[in-house]
């Protein structure tokens, strides 16, 4: 049962950060629950799918499928979350300030919703596979310790959505002044991280091959598969053995949200935000 | 410390830095060594497998189960998932002499392997 909820609790942690995040991100925005939940939704049935067709994923692209398939919605949610703060930068004051009343900034806050409803989709989608094969494979041997599997799974599951509701209480602690600021760094990082382990999926496959020297070791310092590793994982993308590509990649992400940022962003006042 | 000014700078140094660092790294590129491994019953067979230094290595495992497997190991940087009764290549990139873990992540306890790369 302990194994049960540690697996679960190891796959659904991240996705809880994300989604505290977007939850946190998104606080002023009507309707945002709907979308939220939706996303969850369309990203455990999607979990279900994957986890289905595993094997005829693996086999895809001469057994790299998983690893392409990966980087591919990872690149989705970078660009949903790029997208997501370029409009912010522009459409941030209109939301939070009277004109948040006009149907125009509603509507477009929808559009700004679903990016981010398919941010959460796909952090659910990533890490819920794996635990519907685990759960799967346990029931399916139909031993006695299936019950306690399922009610380990389901606290591992508890967890993770404590994790959740932790990151967006804690955001929410954030002077609204600053918590936009906060947030919108928080989503570069988040982008620049998850770039950086598309681009790491790439290189496992063997499609990215450049510039693939480790650059430094700190695991001796922080492992990335301990908690706070892992936290920072997800959040910023820190990764213990980078390659020089990951790197790359990394701050290419950060330039290209601060430039799009300023080229899109109001024109009066933009968004050059302080960090800290 | 404004978050947009020291952005593009901190970019550009980072730039330069990698790419010197990339240039260094750049005289490589061997063939790979292939490793066979199955999995069988919560255990991986050979349990300890072995590869040079500092080349690529590329494990074929085969899960014999018909429950779907995980492999990872952490100092290797690997996690995949394999299907029940199908075959998966795992590619690891070079690495430097020593012992290194993997496991089932679903049987974490008790199907253990290593790599010895000598």
């Amino acid at each position: 049962m302990i194994a049960a909820l540690i697996i679960v609790f190891r796959e659904v942690f991240e996705a809880g950060l994300i989604i505290g995040i977007v939850l946190a991100v998104t606080r002023t925005v009507p309707h945002r629950n709907q979308w939220i939940a939706g996303g969850v939704l369309a990203g455990v049935v999607a979990a279900c799918a994957v986890a289905v067709f595993a094997g005829a994923l693996s086999n895809l692209f001469a057994g790299m499928g998983q690893e392409l398939f990966n980087a591919a919605i990872l690149a989705l949610a970078v660009v949903m979350l790029t997208w997501h703060n370029v409009w912010m930068a522009r459409h941030g004051k209109e939301l939070a300030g009277e004109l948040y009343a006009a149907g125009q900034a509603v509507v477009a806050g929808e559009k700004s919703l679903l990016a981010l409803a398919v941010v959460v989709g796909v952090a659910v989608l990533r890490e819920g596979s794996e635990v519907v094969l685990f759960l799967y494979g346990v029931l399916a041997t139909g031993s006695d310790t299936t019950w306690g599997v399922a009610l380990g799974g389901f606290a591992g599951l508890v967890l993770g959505a404590l994790v959740c509701w932790l990151t967006y209480v804690g955001l929410l602690r954030i002077p609204p002044r600053a918590l936009f600021t906060t947030t919108t760094v928080l989503i570069a990082l988040l982008a620049a991280g998850m770039a950086a382990q598309a681009a790491a999926f790439l290189e496992k496959a063997n499609w990215l091959t450049a510039l693939d020297n480790v650059v430094w070791d700190s695991g001796w310092l922080l492992s990335d598969s301990s908690l706070l590793g892992k936290a920072l994982h997800t959040l910023i993308g820190y990764t213990d053995q980078p390659t020089a590509m990951q790197l790359v990649v990394y701050l290419a992400i950060l330039a290209v949200t601060f430039v799009l940022m300023r080229l899109y962003g109001a024109p009066a006042k933009a968004t050059p935000a302080p960090a800290e | 410390m404004s978050f947009s000014r020291t952005l593009p700078k901190l970019t550009m140094f980072a730039a330069i830095a990698l790419v010197s660092i990339a240039a260094a790294g750049a005289a490589r590129a061997q063939s790979a060594t292939e490793i066979q491994l199955s999995y069988k019953d919560k255990k991986f067979d050979p349990a300890e497998i072995s590869a040079p230094a500092n080349t690529p290595i590329v494990i074929k495992l085969k899960n014999l189960d018909a429950k779907a497997m995980e492999f990872e190991s952490k100092t290797l940087k690997v996690e995949k998932v394999v299907a029940g009764s199908s075959d998966a290549t795992i590619n690891v990139r070079a690495q430097k002499p020593g012992r290194y873990e993997f496991f089932d992540e679903y049987n974490e306890k008790v199907a253990r392997g290593a790599l010895v790369v000598k």
